[in-house]
This record gives structure tokens, sequence and C-alpha cells, in this order.
């Protein structure tokens, strides 16, 4: 058996990668699916608590956050998509057009 | 039961009706609402007149409900008829109803139809409310009613800039007055705790100072606005200019009826105006220098109207001396009689007017006098009325007037001596009229000339019923002198005003003054046929002598050029230099201003963290995030 710390190390780690990976990556597709990678490592860590303390209440977190990722891609993937139309480009530093 | 409320009722339905469906309805309806509005006004008023007459102590009174009340002070809609307000009635809604009917015929074809009739129902409403009512409150609704109503009628040709600027002058200069009369009504709530007439007539001379301080303020302010609506120095110049309105209304408000509310006012509040000697003889001065100032300044008019307009301020003048002597039944019998007379030359200058096709100025007619037979007798009728001609009306109240200013206890030789010099201008000009405007040669446009003919019937019976009054009418206060019937305006009113210390004369005096002022108006009338029976040609003679004398009457003293450069001008300038200049500019569009800018530098400094940079914005997110899960543990 894996210790629980090891395990919450992990998700500790991958959800950091995905925040640097949101702040300093400037390909729009790379921040999104950083964003995915900060979901997945809070899920690995409701499922680690889940299995910790005998609790299905985790479990149940991981599959609405699963199906809030889902709707959150398509509709993400589809702003990027027609961002892109207009813009020609994927670099999020173009993108800066809404503010004062 | 009297039911006094029917009299102003009818009116204002009449207005409702013109007004909301008369353009719907047609003209037909509008010309059967609009006079029977007033003639039924006029049957209920003949009734009331005699049931006043029959009533003890010669009053009706109405309550109709409390309007306001609070505390000890109470105001309701009360209607009084008395000897004075009897009176007025008869001549509001009988010549108002007769204007009425001439409407119809001179307003034929105008676009605005129903909104004439519906302005006219409103004014006789107002001005019922003005003389009905039995309190300054009732009485100053009316005031400001016919004022409104006054406005929008000068104005009713308001695509005119002339007309609109008439109306806006009109309608200021009575504001000026509108200030006195508030101010003295709330004086007179102060001292007497109420605003009834009765009251305050009953109460004034032993809650009041004879010739203190405080009733000669009272009754200066009230005098102010009468000059105001009244038209006498120094507010009188709107009057001429309202002649901007059609004929009609320049017959009805501007001669009949709005005019006189100033008179009518004075006469109402008498008791108290003779505990003021300052104020009596302020007003009899101001009468007179109107009276003599007028009939200057028409001599030398050519716009028909213009000289029927001073001879309004002119006349109305008369009446103020006679309030101010004392004289209060002389000059509500003047007004009377002048109602019909000049409601008449107005008509008659109105039918004129139209027969030529809307010119107004004397040097384009003459000799019309085949062509308008009706409306040359009759106003031929008027002018020997006004000029005070043996017999008819005018002679018996203006030589009462001028016989009061000499006699009365308050009243001075001068005082009659400027009395008659008026009237002995008033025949001149009115004759003046009558031969540029009948006599002599045709000045009239040629092509114009072919088509002109009588008015219709609607037109020439009110013309022919107010010239039998104007003629008739005086028999009503033929003077003591006479020994005939007995001065009928005196047994009428006995009793009702203030009685004045006796006066000095005896009758011979009484004779030799009469027979001075009729020589003196024939003699004129002598004049005016001499130097105008053929046209300006002769009269172009003596004016080139007397050159700044003519333009100084043209130019009608340069009052409003006077008042120009002494009000207006200093007004713009304090507006543009001070008021605005200075305290707009500095103070408000400053504080307004500045809180703008704040605003403005406060988003400046803040606006930079707003950069468009999504990463930015999740850099700041997490710190936030790291700092707030920092604080929590």
């Amino acid at each position: 058996m894996i210790p629980i710390e090891h395990i919450l190390l992990l998700s500790a780690l991958l959800f950091i990668i995905g925040v640097l990976g949101v702040m300093l990556r400037r390909n729009v597709i790379v921040i999104f699916m950083s964003i995915e990678l900060m979901l997945n490592a809070v899920n690995l860590s409701f499922v680690t608590f889940a299995r910790s303390l005998d609790s299905m209440t985790g479990v149940v977190f991981i599959f609405f956050i699963i199906v809030v990722a889902a709707a959150e891609a398509v509709v993400g993937l589809s702003i990027i998509l027609s961002i892109f139309r207009t813009r020609k480009t994927l670099n999020i530093d173009e993108f800066n057009i809404l503010k004062w | 039961m009297s039911q006094i409320w029917l009299v102003p009722a009818f009116p204002l339905l009449g207005f409702i009706l013109n007004g909301f469906f008369g353009k719907r309805f047609g003209t037909h309806f509008v010309t059967f609402v609009g006079p029977l509005a007033v003639g039924m006004a006029f049957a209920q008023s003949l009734v009331l007149f005699f049931q006043m007459l029959e009533a003890e102590g010669n009053v009706l009174n109405e309550h109709l409900y409390t309007w306001i009340a609070s505390g000890n002070f109470e105001a309701g809609i009360n209607f009084t008829v008395d000897q004075l307000s009897g009176l007025y009635l008869l001549i509001i809604t009988g010549v108002g109803f007769l204007i009425h009917v001439y409407s119809v015929g001179y307003m034929k074809g105008e676009s605005g139809y129903y909104r004439f009739f519906a302005y006219l129902n409103l004014f006789v409403f107002f001005m019922l409310l003005l003389v009905l009512g039995d309190s300054f409150l009732l009485m100053f609704v009316g005031w400001e009613g016919v004022g409104l109503c006054s406005y929008l009628l000068i104005g009713y040709y308001f695509e005119k800039d002339s007309a609109a600027e008439a109306a806006k002058k009109a309608f200021l200069f009575n504001r000026v007055g509108d200030f006195g009369v508030l101010s003295a009504v709330l004086l007179i709530f102060l001292s007497f705790g109420s605003i009834e007439f009765a009251t305050v007539n009953a109460e004034a001379a032993t809650r009041l100072e004879f010739g203190g301080p405080l009733v000669t303020a009272i009754t200066l302010l009230l005098f102010l606005g009468a000059t105001g609506k009244s038209a006498q120095i120094p507010l009188f110049v709107w009057l001429p200019d309202a002649m901007e309105g059609p004929t009609p209304v320049s017959a009805l408000i501007h001669a009949a009826t709005m005019v006189t509310a100033g008179l009518y006012m004075v006469a109402r509040l008498s008791h108290l105006f003779v505990l003021a000697p300052f104020t009596m003889n302020v007003i009899a001065v101001v009468g007179a220098t109107t009276a003599i100032l007028a009939a200057t300044i028409a001599i030398t008019q050519t716009d028909i109207k213009r000289v029927l307009a001073y001879s309004t301020v002119s006349q109305l003048g008369y009446m103020f001396i006679a309030m101010g002597v004392g004289a209060f039944g002389a000059g509500v019998f003047h007004v009377m009689t002048h109602a019909f007379f000049k409601a008449l030359l107005f008509l008659g200058s109105g039918s004129v007017i139209l027969a030529i096709h809307h010119e107004q100025d004397m040097r384009k007619m003459g000799a019309l006098k085949n062509k308008l037979p009706i409306t040359y007798v009759t106003m031929l009728l008027g002018t020997l009325a006004i000029s005070g001609i043996p017999f008819f009306s005018g002679f018996f109240s203006k030589d009462e007037i001028l016989w009061k200013a000499f006699s009365s206890s308050f009243g001075s030789p001068w005082l009659w001596f400027v009395g008659f010099l008026t009237a002995g201008m008033t025949a001149f000009y009115m004759f003046r009229m009558i031969y540029l405007t009948f006599h002599g040669d045709s000045r009239v446009d040629s092509h114009v000339a072919k088509h002109v003919r009588e008015s219709p019937l609607s037109i020439t019976l009110p013309l022919v019923i107010l010239a039998a009054l104007a003629v008739i009418g005086g028999f009503f206060g033929v003077p003591h002198v006479f020994h005939v019937i007995p001065n009928g305006i005196e047994v009428y009113f006995h009793d009702f005003f203030a009685e004045i210390p006796a006066g000095h004369g005896n009758v011979s005096t009484e004779w030799t003054l009469m027979i001075l002022s009729v020589i003196f108006a024939l003699f004129s009338w002598f004049m005016a046929s001499r130097l105008y029976h053929s046209g300006f040609e002769i009269a172009s003679g003596l004016r080139s002598k007397w050159e700044w004398a003519y333009q100084l009457s043209l130019n009608k003293w340069y009052v409003d050029e006077l008042y120009n450069s002494l009000i207006i001008q200093p007004g713009r300038l304090l507006s543009t230099h001070l008021l605005w200049g200075l305290f707009d500019q500095n103070v408000i569009d400053r504080a307004v201003n500045t809180t703008g800018a704040v605003a403005r530098s406060v988003g400046n400094t803040i606006r930079p963290f707003q950069n468009g940079l999504i990463q930015n914005y999740a850099l700041i997110f997490t710190i936030g995030t790291f700092l707030i899960l920092w604080y929590m543990t």
C-alpha cells in the first residue's frame, strides 16, 4: 500500500505544474491542458482521501468534476477555435483587447 | 338657491368640449358650443343679477367646498355676487357673448378655429372666477388664469415671431404685477388673519392705522398688480404689443374685460384703499400720467389697432383717476361704458381689417364708408361715445370722472386739467382714425379694393348691438346737474364703496367744466376733420414743423428703448458677467467638473492593472489564493 503522503505529494506536484503551465506557457491549447491537469490533480487528492477515509463522498465529487471538466472543455475549445478563426494565432499575449 | 357656480361652469364646459373634442367634431360643433357656453353664462348672470338686486344687502353668497383648511386659516371655493361683481358679470358674459358670436365670422377658415374658441371659453371662465371669488386666493387663481389665456391668445399666431414675442412680453409684465399682488396678499393675511374680501373691507378701518406705513405698503403693492393687469405706467407697454392677437381677442381681453381686473381689485377693496391717502394720490397721478402719455402716442400711430390699444391704455388711466380720487362708482361706470364702445371699436376695426384682407395700416385705407356702411356707422357711434360728445355713453362717464377729479377731496384742478387735455386728444385721434379709415380717397390696393364688401351678419350683428349699448349705456348714470333722472350708478352702488370726505364745488362750476370739455372735444373733432379729411397730406406739413415731437410720439416716448437700456441690458450684463461668468462657471461648473476629474484620476491610477494579459490576471489570482491560504492557516 502506497502511503497517502506520497500520493498527495504527487497531486500537489501535478497541481503546481498545472499552475505554472497556465502562468508561463503562451500557447492557449497548452494552457488549456494545464487547467485540465489541475482538475485531475484535485481528482487525485479526492480519490486518495476517499480511499483512506473509506467514504464514497470524495468519489461522487470526482464524477462531478469530470462532467464539469468535459463541459468546460467543449466550451473552452470552441472559444479557442473561434478566436483562432479571427485572430489567426494561439498566442495568449495577442488576446489582450479586453481592457480599458 | 342661487346656483352661482353655473356661471363659470358653462364656459369651463365649453373649454373642455372645444379643447378636447373640437378638432374631432369639426367647426360646426365648435361654432355651436363656443358662443352657447358664454350665452348660457350670460342668461344665468342676468338671473343672478336680478336675484342680487332683490336679495337682502344686495349680496348672494355660495359655498361650494372647502379648498384649504389649515389651522385657523380656511380658504373655500366661495362665490359672491354683489353690486360690483354683478355688474362685472353682465359685462363679461354679455360683451363676451357678442364677441364670441363675432369670432364665428372673423375666425372663419382659420386652422386653429377650435383652439381659438377653447381659449376664449377658458378666458371667460377665469375672468368669472376672478370677479366671483370672495377671497384673494380665488381671485388670484382667476387673475393668473386670465394672464395665461391672454398669453395663449396673443400668441395665437405663434408661428409669427412678433406674436410669440408679444405674448412673452405680456406674460412677463404681468408677472411683475403679480409679485405685487402676492406680497400684498401675504401682508393682508398677516395683519387680518383672513383673506376674504368681506372681512378685509369690514375690519380695515379698525385693524389698520389710517395712513400708516402698513396699509400704504399693502395698497401700493396691490396697485402695482393693478398696473400690470390694467396696463398703467410703468407696466403698460405690453398692451399695445398685445394687438398681435386676433382682433376679437383685443376686443374681449385687451379692452373690455381682463384689463379692467386691476380696477376691479381697487374697487373691491375701496375700504382698504381709502385708508391710504398717499396711495390714492399715487393712483390718481399714475392714472393721469398714463392717460395723457398714451393719448399723445395714439395721435401718430398708423396701425388702426394700435391707435385703439393706446386709446385703451389712456381710458384705463381715466378709470384710475376716478379710483384715485375716491370716485369708485364713476370709475366702474366708465369700465362699463368703455367695455361697450371699446369692444365696438375693436370689433369694427376687425371688420375693416377683414374686409381689406388683413391690412391694419391706415395708410392703406380710406374711403371705405360706402363699402362698409354698417361698420362705418357703428364705429362712428363708438367714436362719438369715446370722444365724449354729449348724450353718448362716454360723455356721461367721462364727465363724471372729470368732475370728481376736480371736486373730490382727493382731487385737484390739475388732475382735471390733465383729464380735460386727454379728453380733447382722445376726440382728435379717434376722429383722425375715422377720417383716415372711412373718408377721403381710397389708398387700398387696387386689386383688394374690388373685393371689399360688408362683413357677414355674425360680425355686423354684434356691432349693431354694441353700438346701441354705446349710445344708450350712459343713461345709467346721468349726473345730478341734469335733474332729469336720478343718477342710476349712485343708486345702484348705494353704500357699497367706502365713503370719502365730501368734496367742494357747486353746480355752476360743474356746468362750466362740462361745457368746456364738450367744446374742446368738438374743437378736436373739427381739427381732425380739417387735417385728415383727405389723407395724410395736410398733416404731413404740420409734421415736418414738429418733427421731434412727431418722432417722440411715433416711437412711443421711447419707453421700450428706455426699459431695454435700463432693465434688460443691465440684466443681461449682470447675467453674463456675474451670474454666468462668475458664479455659474466658477462655482457650479467647477464643482461638477471637479467631481468628474477626481473619478477620472482614480480610474487612471487603477487602470494599468487591467492590461488584458490573461496570464497576468492568473498570476495575481494565484498570489491572492496563496495569500488567503497563508492567512487562514
